[in-house]
Order: C-alpha cells, then sequence, then structure tokens
C-alpha cells in the first residue's frame, strides 16, 4: 500500500516560507491568491498493511516522526491498494 | 581543593560541527576534564554535564534536531537529565532538546529567511541559574549565533508559563541592554535566546558561548555560561589562583 501523508504549519503559525512565496506570486501579477501555506509531502510504501493497520499506523509515524505536533498538523490519504 | 574537577561530556552526531570548539574551550579554556560522547554509545561515563554541541546533527533531514533524539545516546540523556544532571544544548544542541521535549518550544526558519551568522548581544535575565550565577542579572553578553532555524516559537500557554516560571534566561538585546524588535534578529517569540527546563538543570541557547571563549576570538563572554556551571558543581569561587593551580604543566 502507498500512502501519501501532507506536513504543514498550524494556521496559528506563521510561516515565514508561504508568505514569501505569496509575495512573488503578487509580484508576478497573481492577485487572486490570498495566502500561501508550504509543507512537505511524505509518501510510504507500506508492506502487506490492511487498510485497518494503515490507520493506526500512519497517524503514529506522523505525529511521533514526521511532523512537530507543536508546530505542524497532518493530513494522509492512500495513493494505492486497499 | 576538596571537590573534584567537574567533568563535561560532549556529544557526537553525525553532522555536529561545533562538538571540537565546544571540547577546547572547556578542555583548554577552562581546564576540565572532558570527554566525546558518540551518539550510538549508552554510556554517558559518569561526567556532570552532557553539552549537546552546535552542527547539523544527521544533516538536519527531515527538521533540525528531530532524527538525533532518536540516537540511543539521546535516550540516556533524556534520563540523565529527569534525575537532575546537568544539560547544556547549544544551537543545534537546543534544538534537539526541544524535539526530545527536555525544553519546551519549537523553532521556526528565521523571520528573514536568511542563515544568520553574526555576534549578537544577549542580556541575562536570571543569574541564579546554574548556566549564569557567575554572571549579574541584566548584564549584556556578547556572543556569536549561526543558524537559519532558530526564530523561537512557544504556544500562548507554553510561552506564559516559561515567563510566569522564570524559565527564559537570555533575550536578544541591544548593546544597552535594551529588547526591540531590531535586536530580536530572528524574530523570536518574546526575544527568547535561551531557556531553561522548570527544574533548571537543562538549558538551551541559540548563541555559541565556545565561539566567545578567548580573547583571540573578539569575546570572552562566553566563558560566563562555562563557568557558572563549573560553580554550581565545584560550589567555590574560581580565583585565579585555582585557575592557575590547574593549569596544565
Amino acid at each position: 500500500m502507498r500512502v501519501r501523508i501532507l506536513v504543514s504549519f498550524k494556521d496559528s503559525v506563521l510561516d515565514p516560507q508561504g508568505q514569501t512565496v505569496k509575495n512573488a506570486l503578487h509580484t508576478l501579477g497573481y492577485d487572486a491568491v490570498r495566502d500561501v501555506r508550504q509543507g512537505k509531502v511524505f509518501e510510504l510504501e507500506l508492506e502487506g498493511a490492511t487498510r485497518k493497520e494503515a490507520e493506526a499506523l500512519v497517524p503514529e509515524i506522523a505525529r511521533r516522526v514526521l511532523a512537530n505536533p507543536i508546530i505542524e498538523k497532518f493530513d494522509w490519504e492512500i495513493l494505492k491498494g486497499r | 581543593m576538596s571537590a573534584a574537577a567537574m567533568t563535561f561530556g560532549v556529544v557526537q552526531f553525525p553532522g555536529s560541527n561545533c562538538d571540537f570548539d565546544a571540547y577546547h574551550a572547556l578542555r583548554r579554556v577552562m581546564n576540565r576534564p572532558t570527554v566525546m560522547l558518540w551518539h550510538k554509545d549508552h554510556d554517558l561515563r559518569g561526567v556532570d554535564c552532557v553539552v549537546l554541541p552546535g552542527g547539523f546533527a544527521y544533516g538536519d533531514y527531515l527538521r533540525v534536531g528531530a532524527i538525533a533524539r532518536f540516537s540511543p545516546l539521546m535516550q540516556e540523556v533524556r534520563a540523565f537529565a529527569r534525575a537532575g544532571g546537568r544539560v547544556l544544548g547549544i544551537c543545534n544542541g537546543f534544538q534537539v532538546l526541544l524535539e526530545l521535549g527536555l525544553l519546551p518550544g519549537a523553532m521556526l526558519r528565521n523571520k528573514d529567511l536568511k542563515f544568520l551568522c553574526q555576534h549578537v548581544h544577549i542580556r541575562v535575565e536570571d543569574a541564579r541559574t546554574d548556566f549564569t550565577r557567575a554572571a549579574k542579572k541584566g548584564q549584556v553578553l556578547r556572543i556569536p549565533i549561526a543558524h537559519f532555524d532558530g526564530n523561537y516559537y512557544a504556544p500562548p500557554r507554553a510561552l506564559r508559563d516559561l515567563e510566569r516560571n522564570g524559565q527564559v534566561v537570555f533575550r536578544y538585546c541591544d548593546a544597552d541592554g535594551a529588547v526591540t524588535a531590531e535586536a530580536n534578529v530572528n524574530g523570536s517569540l518574546a526575544a527568547i535566546a535561551g531557556i531553561r527546563n522548570r527544574a533548571g538543570n537543562v538549558l538551551g541557547l541559540m548563541p555559541h558561548p565556545e565561539r566567545a571563549a578567548e580573547a583571540v576570538l573578539g569575546s570572552e563572554d562566553g566563558r560566563t555560561i562555562f563557568e557558572s556551571l563549573i560553580l554550581s558543581v565545584e560550589r567555590r569561587p574560581r580565583t585565579r589562583r585555582t585557575a592557575e593551580a590547574k593549569a596544565r604543566p
């Protein structure tokens, strides 16, 4: 099974990189862009995991390692497999 | 001359690059027995104080300090700290202490998204800690920083607790000791440059005291922190005479 985990800053945390990208987009004339948040994407290949196992495993990995819960949040989805 | 000399251990991760600077400052400048501690070991070798040096542990992949906290030695450091052992985290070492949960908060990228490598001034907010007792409250130290991620952040409640418990030990300030937005070069919350844990035996700071421990380096202010630590363990004023008596032949 392949899963994708998206880690980004919590809304309450300032994201200076996202702000810089937003400013660049405005400079290029993309005035419709109201805000930009930058994050990280992880794709994990899980060996022989069922959907139920993945639902326990992936959030644990995300909370414990991939994201720092003090400043970051995460979302995840299954890309391939059951 | 009853108490034994304080001993230090400097932790080495792959990617540490201030480990030998710290060793030099402790062993040669402060003249105290100092050993290197390898991140894969399980033994702190009986040292009185563990120093987590600056650098880029494990390449700072994922997040600064994020991988280093899982190393075998850090589990020992965590137990050592919880038992009251003194731990000093410098720059990357501070970031590792945050990830390890020995200190509250997290580091964000510097507000202007620049790697900052320069001398800064920090003000001693509390001179009663084991890391500052050789200083005076309000004293201004001139010590260099060198980091990309030193923009200290803590959720509102954690910040309130830090302030209420007097855990903010150093703040960025100008040469006169005034905490200004301009002097807070990385944008840290409440201009925080260094904090301690509640018990007072763990301290992390972004500036590098080991790079300001000799006049030839442009500042000796960093010695204050090492002198404080030594004072806290050896429990006697470090007079010139004892310093000379301890000097190596």
